[in-house]
């Protein structure tokens, strides 16, 4: 009755989240980073008075207008893929989700619809003082709604603070705090936000530059990217102090993904970070004799991905291969379980489910069925006390009736509490259940591998851009330097390409969880035909680059006709 | 009193919404986008999987009953 789940269904419903994820994130990002923007220039106006900074900042929040329009209620989509496409999933996490996005919900909406009219209806006639802070609330608004959104997704990849309730089949909320302030949730929104900013200050930059190039409105250019160049160079720092510890979290929660991130089979005491590397394509199995790397230079620290991973040199690294096999020292002490304990812990888990269900439908059917015949043998009783004047027989024939249900009702009772016990001793390995060999543990390597060295290395590169251009633009020298600026004009797609990857990362990264180690996508996913899911992926592909071509349209035009200062 | 601060709250939004230039077309823009979103991919594209079912009861069954087939 029940069809074995279609890989291509899987792989479709994914392809269709991610492509949404992707097309959502662009305009997220730039939110997040040019709101900041453009109120540090409107505090400059504040503080000074210059009207230059009081257009200044218009221009940007023109077009932190458009992406904002363009991007408004795109997350939307996301969440109506969770209630088709990914139904199971949505039941299972229902409670947990629902409180934070419900805030985010209200809150958004709140903040937005208030502060973001005054933004931009409100000049001349609201205080100066109102008005900036009424700016600064939009972009606080927009950061917080953020927070809600990856404390939902933290939460998937560390769950944290809930309790599975196998009557309503639900985790449900124990600690609203642990979910919230759950140290990878915490981490993700620093880094992910920090990475935003960044994007935003890249924008600034390069739009800016995109005028010096033109040779026009140069000192609107030149003070921009004084502010941009600032912002940039900070967010780099911090997002990468952030980076690494979502990587130290990945080490401590989810050490198959920092596996994948390094293309690293085998672990060891002390383990080098790979700077570049090619993998070798031969390697089909995790366990064959083929090498990992056709070619690799490591970082020249020695023992880096330890120090990054748990902050001591010496400290042991799991590979794939380890993961799997268990067997290996934790870093809490604890001996790791290999896959195939876990797969049966998890079966255990899913199988005391199975009975803890059986014995509460037999108790309630069980109990329905004593309860009338209970009523049947009371009338009985009553009947035959009302012919004997001496009701002792009657009272010997209840306690017989309730004896003689008592017995079966022991029965399913101590059914109910073990299957229970089973349940929620095994309930940490409940995904693994669903898994039909270890190597499907192992997520798509290449592609986490590689996402990771981009983000790294483009956050490396976009460190040293906006050092130098904080030198050059602080030195007065940035206007004669066309390369640079032809750099900061490139580097916004790069930057964007950074935070992309970021999710890359984060997200293949974790297959084949939607839960982690909870629950994987195959139970997760609704049973649709896959022909359905392909054919929403197609009409988003084509709604998207038709959203998208119009934001570029709006956006470049607005850009063409610039922020129009006398600049004399 | 009260009604000329709705009054002045009114006429702010309204006078904003006078005054766009770009963000006419913007509106517009969210407006097709929201109508799109809901009337067409919605209704048409993604109903609620689990509201083919009547109650929270059945829901629960059906989803346990798709969590330990799932497993076999
Ligand atoms: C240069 C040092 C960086 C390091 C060490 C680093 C580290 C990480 C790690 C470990 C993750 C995965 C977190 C998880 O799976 O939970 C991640 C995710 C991410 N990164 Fe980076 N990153 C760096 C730079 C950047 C840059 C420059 C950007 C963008 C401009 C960026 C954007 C993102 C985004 C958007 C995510 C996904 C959200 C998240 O999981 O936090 N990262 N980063």
């Amino acid at each position: 009755m029940i069809a074995e789940i279609d890989i291509s269904l899987i792989d479709w419903s994914r392809a269709q989240f991610a492509l949404t994820a992707f097309y959502h994130w662009l305009f997220v990002p730039l939110t997040l980073g040019l709101g900041i923007v453009q109120a540090v220039m409107e505090t400059i106006y504040y503080k000074t008075g210059d009207e230059f900074w009081k257009k200044t900042a218009k221009f940007w929040m023109k077009l932190f207008g458009i992406n904002f329009a363009i991007g408004v209620a795109t997350g939307l989509i996301l969440e109506f893929e969770f209630g088709t496409n990914w139904s199971n999933y949505s039941w299972f996490v229902g409670d947990i989700f629902g409180a934070p996005l419900a805030i985010e919900g209200v809150v958004a909406f709140f903040m937005e619809a208030t502060f973001i009219a005054v933004m931009f209806f409100g000049w001349n006639k609201v205080s100066k003082g109102f008005h900036l802070a009424s700016t600064w609330l939009t972009i606080l608004g927009a950061t917080i709604s953020a927070f809600w959104i990856l404390v939902a997704n933290g939460w998937m990849q560390y769950p944290t603070g809930m309790g599975f309730n196998p009557d309503t089949v639900r985790n449900e909320m124990e600690s609203f705090w642990a979910v919230a302030f759950s140290p990878v949730a915490i981490n993700k929104f620093f880094h992910t936000v920090l990475s935003g900013w960044i994007i935003g200050a890249m924008f600034v930059a390069g739009i800016s530059s995109w005028y010096l190039l033109r040779k026009r409105e140069i000192k609107f250019a030149l003070s921009s990217i004084k502010v941009a160049v600032v912002f940039g160079l900070i967010a780099c720092l911090l997002s990468i102090w952030t980076g690494d510890g979502s990587a130290s979290q990945v080490a401590k929660r989810q050490p198959m993904k920092l596996a994948a991130m390094e293309g690293l089979y085998e672990g060891d005491n002390g383990v080098n970070l790979v700077g570049i590397g090619i993998l070798n394509p031969s390697k089909k199995e995790y366990n064959d004799n083929e090498k990992a790397f056709l070619f690799k230079i490591d970082v020249p620290i020695p023992k880096l991905l330890s120090y990054l991973a748990f902050g001591k040199f010496n400290e042991y690294v799991p590979g794939i291969k380890n993961i799997l096999e268990g067997g290996y020292k934790q870093p809490d002490g604890a001996i790791a379980l290999s896959a195939e304990e876990k797969i049966a812990r998890g079966k255990l888990a899913i199988d005391a489910l199975s009975e803890y269900k059986k014995a509460k439908a037999d108790s309630a059917l069980y109990a329905n069925k004593a309860d009338s015949i209970k009523i049947v043998l009371a009338a009985e009783i009553e009947n035959y006390a009302e012919t004997v004047s001496d009701d002792t027989g009657a009272t010997s024939q209840a306690l017989t009736a309730d004896e003689l249900f008592s017995g079966k009702t022991a029965e399913i009772q101590t059914k109910i509490v073990n299957s229970r016990k089973q349940l929620d001793d095994n309930f940490d390995y409940f995904g693994y259940g669903y898994i039909k060999e270890p190597k499907d543990l192992i997520p798509p390597l290449s592609l986490t591998f590689y996402a990771f060295r981009v983000m790294v290395i483009l956050g490396g590169f976009l460190l040293l851009l906006f050092a130098l251009a904080t030198y050059l633009s602080y030195k007065n020298k940035f206007e004669t330097k066309r390369w640079l600026q032809w750099t900061c004009l490139i580097s916004i797609f790069l930057a964007i390409f950074a935070g992309q990857a970021g999710w890359v990362v984060a997200e293949v990264g974790r297959q084949p969880w939607a839960i982690q180690d909870i629950l994987p996508t195959s139970a997760a996913i609704s049973k649709l035909s896959t022909s359905s899911v392909q054919l929403t992926f197609f009409i988003f592909l084509a709604l998207f680059t038709i959203l998208l071509i119009a934001e570029l349209k709006i956006l470049t035009s607005a850009i063409k006709k610039g922020p129009q200062i006398n600049e004399q | 009193m009260k009604t000329s601060v709705l009054k002045r709250i009114l006429s702010f939004y309204v006078e904003g919404f006078r005054s766009m230039t770009i963000g006419k077309t913007l509106w517009l823009i969210i407006l097709v986008k929201l109508f799109v979103m809901f009337v067409f991919l919605k209704f048409f594209f993604f109903p609620s999987y689990l509201g083919k079912f009547d109650n929270a009861a059945e829901k629960q069954k059906y989803v346990s009953n798709e969590l330990i087939q799932r497993a076999k």
